[in-house]
This record gives structure tokens, C-alpha cells and sequence, in this order.
């Protein structure tokens, strides 16, 4: 029976010799991932299990990125508590100034490779899709039964197909593709079902590119987004996986429970307006609107390309009086990058404040929080009420090339306007 | 296993992890504490609701977002025993199953319960019964019931050790 990219995946990762959608299963993990948030909260919950080892270190990572570096007392002490559980038990640790955001890390890392299922305490896991992984994110207790057995239960998920076609136009990125899928499915339409991204438009994306697309899988409530294993991959691989791996591919003649079509040559930049990934217009369509600050970075909007994109704009302008803006390059590696080419010093020179890596304020952790009242426009996943500060705070979620544009304009305006 | 309380109604769609536990409170492991926030961005005086053994009902797509842990862990140290709600997020669906506060699709007895409604939930059966009226909700898997009657994923994985 010709199967999809994830039944193939998972029927690789569980001990039964047949599946269908809506089995449910037990999936080995190949990578078991937490963070500062989730970490400690899952701790606790696998010594409640009784269990005092995990089942295999070198599959463990644990990244100290969300209250990274620490708020307050409190949160430092939970850096801590990560610190020293990683180091009692002998995983992969990434501390303050060493790696970054979780999913940039593991991705640079070499620890995600095609085929592999990846599991993590943080709903982007989704992320690691853009490697032909099955990346999926869970809760804690899900994270400590992972750490403890190496295993999670999964229900056997539906595909929907994305059919990617034309060329991208100038300032269109994987941000506005994966905007454009999220509002044809809306921020349910994904549920029990795991996107996959084929077609010319799919396959003449970077991989940062496709970090973008997959990273918000989940804003349209889907397990996961995959992009088959391609010689863009494997480019990106050589050198760098850790484990040997195959490329994995949906059979001819598998079936999906939808198919979207994106055309690249009738696509412009889109914008989520408050307070929903979902609320999907084009940025022509509501220019003008006034913003206090913008906010460059996150797991899936935060690398080189993205810092590339935004320094051509800021180069020799400067952001606008009345708007504060922010860059926060997603790993150790992207900011030594864009020090080696000189990008930093543009976004100095325009007024903007570089960051350490640290998912701060994309989730209003910290680092750039937002007052009652303001508005921003960010390259990150999530514009919920309340996500980066205040309630009364409105989220704008584009690219970086329309967000360094409404940092130098004071407001939403197209990118081709500025530049 | 038999599930009751009385109904506590949030209402509205595709009510997020965010507003539910707001992430400037996620620093902490311990649920005595996460109990503290919840609803916090969404109404904190909804937490005055929360008398007894509650049962929460929701409309679509309820808890979206975040991964985050806290907001069942919160749900659960509020003495809420169960939640009753027309569809779910994904991750929070299951969160709630491994900490055993399942969460139950019944869009029928969402839409017939209000404030203080007497909720039973019959796990087994599937059956939610509002004030009386009993409503035959989407049935769960056995393997999720089997965790659910251990008292989660922990009991559970506690026993598969064992
Ligand atoms: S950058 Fe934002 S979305 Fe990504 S892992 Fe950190 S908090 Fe989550």
C-alpha cells in the first residue's frame, strides 16, 4: 500500500508491522529535546516515574534559551536546576552563550537528520520538518516518559499536501508562504494532520527557507510539516549530521486528506494582524498603521537570511524616532555570522538593539515586552493576546524585510517603498 | 471511571495557551504555584469560580499554542476534574490525558452546559451527562483510557517500570 512521508517515518519508529491513520502507537525518538520552561517540569515528573536514568544521553539535548540569560532570582535558579540535571546525566547541554534558540541549535547541531523522529518540550518542533524530520512537539510529562523509555504515543496522522508552484517575487519568503497555507487552513484546519511541502516552488527553498515554512506548522494545528530530503538537504547535511541517513519520500499514489495549492507568482507579503497567526492579509492592504516597536528573531525567523534581508534595508537608514527596535540573531553561530559580515554593525549604526540569542520576547519572557497600548511587528510565530507582554498590546507577524521596513518607516509600509 | 463536577464555562474559540497561562509565569516546576496563574490573560476572576470539583467547559480548538505544561498542571491543581469541550488543540488534548484530567470531545454537551451545571463524565461509556441529560461523547482510545484509569502517564510509566 503506497504510504505518505510521516506513515513511512513512523512505521520505521514503532514495533507494529502495519499502520493506519488514527492508530494508535508507540514511536521511538531519535532526539528527546527541553528547554529552561519544560525541562524542569518534566524532571520532576520522571523522578516521580522512579526513573533515575535516561535511556540514552547522547539522544538528550536540553538548551537553556527562554529566560535566557535569567530575569530574576527565579528564573535563574531554574537555569540552574537544567544545568545541573544535564550534567548529573551526562546530555548534550547548551548554556548561556554556547548555543541559542533550541530548534536553530539542534538543526546547526547536526542532530536532526531526514527520517528521524525528533521530540521536544515546545510546540515548534515542528521546525525540524524542514529537514525531512518528523519533529513534533510535547508536554513535559510526554518529554519525561521520552526521556525515560525513549518512546511517546502518537496517533497516526492524516497528511495534507502543500503544492508549492512559481517563483517567488522580490520580498516574498518562506514567512509568507507558510502565512498563505495558515490562512486556507485556518489555525484548526491542521489538526491530527501533518503538512507536506513538494513541488518546484518547496524544493527551490533554502533551508532556512524551509526553517520558516515548517516552524509554524504548528499555528495551523498540525503535528508536524515536512519537506522531503532533497540535494539542498543533503548540501546542508554534508559535514555537519551526526548519524548516517536515507532520504524519505511520500509513495506515488499515497493519499492525502487535502491538497493546497500556493502559487508563488501571484503571492505578495502577507501580514497576521492581532491576535491570531491566522488573520492573514496583504501587507499592501494595510499600510500605514503606526508601530512602537519591531521585533527581528525567533526559531524560525532569526538566521542569517533573515539578518541578511533586514541589514539591506537598515544599511545607511535609520530606524524611525517613535520605534524601538530589536534583533536577536537565533543562535551563537548566526551571530558570529553576521559579525563576520559586518551586518552587525548596520543594525548599530541604524539604532537598533542586537541581542544575545534568547527567545525573550517572542514569548514575553523578557528582553523587549510590550506596554498597553503599543504595537509591534515581528518576524516571530504568535500574535495571541498578551504573547509578548501586555494584553492590551497588538502582535503584527511578516517577514524581515517588511519588518525592518516599518522600523525605518514608524509604520506598516511595503518593503519597496523604503528601499 | 465516573468524573463530576460543576461546569465552569470559558467560552470562545481557539482560546490559546498564552491567555490561559501567560508566559512570563512559566519559570516555575512547581503546580501549587502554576494554580496561581491561571486564566491570568485571559480573566483572572474566573479562578473565584473554581470551588470544589469543577468540571471546564469550552467551545473549538481549546488551548492551542504553547506546549506548555503549566496550563494543565494549573488546571489540575485547581481541582478542575475534567474538561469538557467541542474540539481540542493537539498538544494540550494530550497533555491533559497524561496528567489525568482527561479532556473530552462533546460539542452537544458543551453547547447545553452553563455556569454550575452538574457534569458527570462516564470515561468508559463515554457518556457526558449535563443536568441530567446525557450526551454521547467521542470515544477514547483504549490505550488513553488505560492511562487515564492508572492516573496518567506517570502511575502509568511508574507501573510499566515496575
Ligand atoms: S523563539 Fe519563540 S517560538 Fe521559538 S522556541 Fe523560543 S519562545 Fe518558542
Amino acid at each position: 500500500m503506497p504510504r505518505t512521508l510521516a506513515e513511512k517515518i513512523l512505521l520505521a519508529h514503532c514495533d507494529a508491522d502495519d499502520i493506519a491513520i488514527g492508530d494508535l502507537i508507540m514511536v521511538r525518538c531519535d532526539i528527546v529535546m527541553a528547554n529552561d520552561v519544560s525541562g524542569p517540569v518534566a524532571f520532576r515528573a520522571m523522578a516521580e516515574m522512579g526513573i533515575e536514568k535516561v535511556f540514552d544521553p547522547d539522544k538528550v539535548i536540553m538548551v537553556a534559551d527562554h529566560f535566557m540569560p535569567a530575569k530574576d532570582a527565579v528564573s535563574a535558579a531554574q537555569q540552574r536546576r537544567l544545568k545541573e540535571w544535564s550534567q548529573a546525566h551526562g546530555v548534550h547541554f547548551y548554556d548561556q552563550g554556547r548555543g541559542g534558540i533550541e530548534h536553530t541549535v539542534m538543526v546547526e547541531e547536526g542532530f536532526v537528520v531526514p527520517g528521524a523522529v525528533v521530540v521536544g518540550g515546545d510546540s515548534h518542533t515542528c521546525t525540524h520538518g524542514a529537514l525531512g524530520a518528523f519533529g513534533t512537539g510535547l508536554g513535559s510529562t510526554d518529554i519525561a516518559a521520552a526521556l525515560a523509555f525513549g518512546e511517546f504515543w502518537q496517533g497516526v496522522p492524516a497528511t495534507i499536501l502543500v503544492n508549492i508552484t512559481g517563483e517567488k517575487r522580490r520580498f516574498v519568503t518562506g514567512k509568507d508562504i507558510i502565512l498563505a497555507v495558515i490562512a486556507q487552513t485556518g489555525v484548526a484546519g491542521g489538526t491530527d494532520k501533518v503538512l507536506e511541502f513538494v513541488g518546484p516552488g518547496a524544493e527551490a527553498l533554502s533551508i532556512d527557507e524551509r526553517l520558516a515554512v515548517a516552524n509554524m506548522a504548528v499555528e495551523a494545528g498540525s503535528e508536524t510539516g515536512i519537506f522531503p530530503a532533497d540535494e539542498t538537504t543533503r548540501a546542508y547535511l554534508e559535514g555537519r549530521a551526526r548519524t548516517a541517513w536515507e532520504p524519505v519520500r511520500s509513495d506515488p499514489g499515497a493519499e492525502f486528506a487535502q491538497t493546497i495549492q500556493i502559487d508563488l507568482d501571484g503571492l505578495d507579503p502577507l501580514i497576521a494582524m492581532p491576535h491570531l497567526p491566522g488573520n492573514v492579509e496583504r501587507v499592501a492592504d494595510v499600510t500605514g498603521k503606526k508601530i512602537d516597536q519591531v521585533y527581528i528573531g525567533n526559531c524560525g525567523n532569526g538566521t542569517i537570511t533573515d539578518l541578511r534581508q533586514a541589514a539591506e534595508i537598515f544599511r545607511g537608514r535609520t530606524v524611525h524616532r517613535d520605534v524601538r527596535a530589536i534583533i536577536v540573531p537565533a543562535s551563537q553561530r548566526v551571530y558570529r555570522q553576521a559579525l563576520d559580515e559586518g551586518l552587525l554593525g548596520v543594525f548599530v549604526d541604524a539604532g537598533l538593539i542586537v541581542s544575545t540569542p534568547t527567545c525573550g520576547a517572542c514569548f514575553g519572557g523578557g528582553n523587549g515586552v510590550l506596554a498597553a497600548g503599543e504595537a509591534a511587528l515581528t518576524t516571530t510565530n504568535r500574535n495571541f493576546k498578551g504573547r509578548m507582554g501586555s494584553g492590551e498590546a497588538e502582535v503584527h507577524l511578516a517577514n524581515a524585510w517588511v519588518a525592518a521596513a516599518a522600523a525605518v518607516a514608524g509604520e506598516i509600509v511595503n518593503p519597496a517603498d523604503v528601499l | 471511571m465516573i468524573l463530576s463536577g460543576n461546569a465552569v464555562c470559558v467560552r470562545g474559540d481557539n482560546i490559546d495557551t498564552d491567555v490561559l497561562y501567560p508566559g512570563s509565569y512559566l519559570n516555575t516546576e512547581d503546580p501549587q504555584r502554576m494554580a496561581l496563574f491561571l486564566f491570568e490573560g485571559l480573566d483572572p476572576k474566573i479562578r473565584e469560580e473554581l470551588v470544589g470539583d469543577t468540571v471546564l467547559v469550552v467551545d473549538d480548538n481549546f488551548g492551542s499554542g504553547s506546549s506548555r505544561e503549566h496550563v494543565p498542571q494549573a488546571i489540575r491543581a485547581n481541582g478542575i476534574t475534567c474538561v469538557v469541550g467541542k474540539t481540542f488543540a493537539r498538544i494540550f488534548y494530550r497533555n491533559c490525558f497524561n496528567l489525568g484530567v482527561p479532556a473530552i470531545v462533546c460539542p452537544e454537551a458543551s453547547a447545553a452546559a452553563t455556569k454550575g451545571s452538574q457534569i458527570t463524565v462516564d470515561t468508559a461509556a463515554g457518556v457526558v451527562t449535563v443536568d441530567g441529560q446525557a450526551f454521547q461523547a467521542k470515544p477514547i482510545p483504549p490505550f488513553m483510557l488505560d492511562m487515564l484509569t492508572a492516573g496518567g502517564l506517570v502511575p502509568w510509566s511508574r507501573r510499566r517500570s515496575a
